[in-house]
């Protein structure tokens, strides 16, 4: 295992990071360490690396100092790789005779000890110094895009995002998996803190997105396979029966008016359950596509082969109602994905103390939102499920949020929409409202001064924790009237007893239902809540670690419609400047064969998860199609006779990193 | 005990202050990311683990183990992303199946299986990168150094010390 290597020149560049590194790790320290190993030609230590200034004098040593090899010891490679590979090449050098080494996130942020960290550092800058000789020039692989994204997910985020693409003048397929687009914001009546009419503002953007010429929405649909990689994904499709034709269907109602239920008999979930509708229904009158969709589970026909199909003879000549519909695949090719799936309301159903499911009077937030719309349930009506008007109206906030029980997070919308309901609620029955919250957080736009705006309307506020929800007083007749709310006020430090006729839980906002599902298929990271991770929380907000793949909306963490429709125009933006560009580089880190070393064992061939290894018959020896390798480096592991190696990971380069590692005590 | 590796103890020396030296190899995608958000995190851990960047676990050939313990580490430490998580589909599980067998191999070569050790710590888990390494160099202080002197390691101590090798760098030796 003796490996050679020419003697070449090695800059290193160690950065202080302003105080960041230099806080803790004596740079000065470090860098003499540096200069004093092998090959090494010149040390620096400078304040910032990364900056302007940073990256020139690297430039103008290696012109000056004819240097070969650079190891900066600074941040992750994750951050700030690719700056100093640009700047290597542009100073004529192959940006792969550059390394880092980490000394800022796995050094000085994460050691108190001074010295403990020095030793770390000059470790992880020898076993830098030690790699990178053995770098060879790589050359980048280009790969063309197919200029076509897919956005998956129809609710504000996906419908903006698919907008913005499309207006760009690029082709979009919009998946949604409900039977229409619309998502959560069209169950709202309002919004706040402006309480601009959620259909208003929204219906028209449905509207376009259903007319738009670039658009293709494929409503109830869900991916079901992705494969390929930047630029090139191929994405299947899995089209659910809606047993109407799309294309034939007018969206008349007739099938509607005439199915052989008289009155709607089985529970809408678009109304959370509230409202009825019937087999053949429409989710709400401005669904998008406007094309009914027959529920198999509660359709006779369907069900049961028994029927007179009333619906088909009302759709006559129209011939739309197809009962032969089966589930089928479509399969597409795009450059890039946005990925908007949502969020779900939490069920509170757990938390018995509220009795939530228990008794009629309690209601979760998004119930009481479809109350509140005019093309609700109750076309509006703020009633309780007995048809009276609630008198007193309580509202608990933070249900499955900032518990460490449910979720520790803080759901960031729930204190505002709250507001909002309590401002909605006592306008339009003028009950008595009180909010039982713990702290009251309205730092958007305008938030402060529509919390101040429902305080002056004399809705109440009562800071502690809802401790418990029993049944109200009994009545003449023995009933008990409405619910006892007891909740500990911290501010006049007792508990107290509220009487309430109706209490809403603001619940909170939790990944959407199959997420962890979603994220496997496109192969992202999630956070430890399941919400999918970005690429980085402040420089790439709307990347994900799998390039292409882009996040806009609750998918990736609780946030209003402001932020989220901010986020899909710059998930549409990143994903555009990606198709935009007819090329993009390759990371250059895959495997080849050495043929004079490979003993034709085939023990590579299926480790490849892409396929990318065959045999040539001819010379007997394995052969990886470098288009193909994603660059893992599995095979690279398992060949016995070392003639698989990996770009920028042979094992010539990983045993000097090993070695240099262990070379400082 | 096992033959060839003795504990600290038993040789007499003293396990104050020994610092163990962890060679860590992570993955890409997910526990070298995890580092990264401890760093970010500012979560302070023990600093005895030296972190190699692989792309896959399943990049990990069971002789880089075998080397670092025979270049003077304590333990080696291996991450890669949760299974069904893998950024290469199944990479972590062909990891998975080498370290089974590399921790038989290394029980017949006298060594502490619990020098190496296999952990799935995904991009937002921060919190276990400081856990497993704080863990981990906790064991290796129980262990005491790993002593290979009875094994015939001709390249061991050439490592070691600072021998010329034929037109090969040696790193001026440290302290």
């Amino acid at each position: 295992m003796i490996r050679q290597h020419p003697q070449v020149r090695i800059g290193v560049y160690v950065c202080h990071c302003g105080t960041n590194i230099a806080g803790t790790v004596d740079v000065m320290e470090l860098t003499a360490f540096a200069a004093t190993l092998p090959n090494v030609a010149l040390a620096r230590e400078y304040r910032y690396m990364c900056s302007d200034p940073g990256q020139e004098l690297l430039k103008r040593d290696i012109r000056e100092h004819h240097l070969e090899r650079i190891v900066v010891a600074a941040c992750s490679p994750n951050l700030h790789e690719k700056t100093f590979r640009k700047a290597a090449e542009d100073a004529g050098l192959n940006p792969f005779l550059v390394q880092m080494a980490n000394i800022r996130e796995h050094v000085a942020w994460v050691t108190a000890d001074r010295e403990l960290a020095l030793a770390k550092a000059k470790a992880q800058v020898a076993a830098a110094v030690r790699r990178v000789v053995g770098h060879e020039p790589l050359e980048r692989k280009f790969v063309s895009i197919t200029p076509r994204v897919m956005v998956v997910g129809g609710g504000i985020a996906g419908i903006q995002a698919a907008l913005t693409l499309g207006d760009s003048g690029k082709e979009v397929i919009l998946v949604e998996r409900e039977p229409t687009i619309g998502g959560h914001m069209a169950m709202f009546d309002k919004t706040f803190p402006t309480l601009d009419c959620a259909a208003c503002i929204l219906t028209p953007k449905m509207t376009a997105v259903k007319d738009h010429p670039k658009i293709r929405l494929l409503s109830l649909s869900e991916v079901a396979e992705v494969s390929g990689s930047v630029g090139n994904y191929h994405v299947k499709v899995r089209r659910k029966a809606r047993y109407i034709s799309e294309e034939r269907c007018v969206g008349c109602m007739k099938c509607i008016e005439e199915c052989v239920f008289r009155s709607p008999k089985f529970p809408n979930a678009f109304d959370q359950g509230l409202g009825l509708r019937k087999p053949v229904y429409m989710p709400f009158p401005q669904a998008v596509p406007p094309v009914p969709v027959i529920d198999a589970e509660t359709c006779l026909w369907l069900k049961s082969g028994k029927c007179k199909q009333t619906c088909v003879t009302a759709c006559g000549e129209r011939n739309a109602i197809d009962f032969q519909q089966q589930d089928w695949y479509e399969e597409f090719d795009v450059g890039a994905i946005i990925v908007a799936t949502g969020f779900r309301a939490f069920d509170p159903t757990p938390m018995r103390f509220y009795g939530y499911g228990q008794f009629p009077q309690v209601y979760s937030a998004l119930e009481v939102e479809r109350l509140l719309n005019a093309a609700g349930p109750t076309q509006g009506k703020v009633v309780l499920r007995d048809g009276s008007v609630p008198k007193r109206v309580g509202i608990v906030h933070c249900i499955g949020s900032r518990d460490h029980n449910y979720h520790p997070y803080c759901s960031r919308v729930c204190c505002m929409y709250s507001l909002k309901l309590a401002h909605l609620i006592k306008e339009k029955t003028g009950a008595e409202v009180t909010n039982f919250y713990i702290d009251i957080r309205a730092p958007g736009k305008a938030f402060e001064e529509f919390f101040e705006r429902v305080q002056q309307e004399g809705v109440r506020f009562i800071r502690g924790k809802v401790g418990d929800v029993r049944p109200g007083p009994p009545d003449e007749n023995g009933q008990p009237q409405g619910l006892v709310v007891q909740v500990d006020d911290t501010l006049r430090g007792r508990v107290t007893k509220v009487p309430v006729d109706m209490l809403v839980l603001a619940v909170a906002l939790e990944p959407a239902e199959g997420a962890d599902a979603v994220r496997r298929m496109f192969n992202m990271s999630c956070s430890t809540e399941g919400f999918f991770l970005e690429k980085h929380p402040k420089l790439a907000p709307v990347n994900t670690v799998n390039d292409g793949v882009f996040l806009a909306g609750a998918c990736q963490g609780p946030k209003d419609i402001p932020d989220t429709v901010a986020q899909a125009d710059a998930a549409a933006a990143q994903a555009l400047a990606l198709i935009d560009c007819a090329r993009i580089p390759l990371e250059p880190n895959t495997a080849w064969v050495e043929a004079e070393l490979c003993s034709g064992c085939k023990t590579c061939i299926p480790l490849c998860p892409y396929s990318a290894i065959s045999r040539d018959p001819e010379k007997g020896v394995a052969v990886i199609d470098e288009s193909l390798c994603k660059g893992c480096g599995t095979c690279v592991a398992a060949c016995p006779s070392g003639a698989a190696q990996q770009h920028l990971f042979t094992d010539a380069q990983i045993y000097d990193e090993i070695e240099g590692i262990l070379s400082y005590v | 005990m096992s033959e060839t590796s003795h504990s600290a103890a038993e040789l007499g020396a003293s396990t104050e202050g020994f610092q163990p030296r962890i060679v860590a190899f992570f993955c890409n995608w997910c526990t070298y990311t995890a580092s990264d958000l401890a760093g970010v995190s500012r979560l302070q851990y023990a600093p005895n683990a030296r972190i190699i960047r692989v792309m896959c676990s399943g990049r990990l050939d069971p002789q880089f183990v075998l080397v670092a313990l025979r270049q003077g580490a304590d333990g080696v430490l291996i991450g890669g992303c949760h299974p069904g998580d893998c950024h290469y589909q199944e990479g972590n599980y062909k990891c998975l199946r080498r370290y089974e067998l590399l921790r038989r191999l290394l029980g017949q070569m006298g060594i502490e299986p619990q020098r190496v050790r296999l952990e799935w710590i995904s991009a937002s888990e921060g919190d276990r990168v400081r856990e497993a390494i704080n863990e981990m160099t906790e064991q290796l202080r129980r262990l005491g150094p790993l002593r290979l002197a009875s094994i015939p390691t001709p390249h061991r101590h050439e490592v070691l010390s600072p021998v010329k090798r034929a037109g090969r760098p040696v790193l001026a030796k440290a302290e």
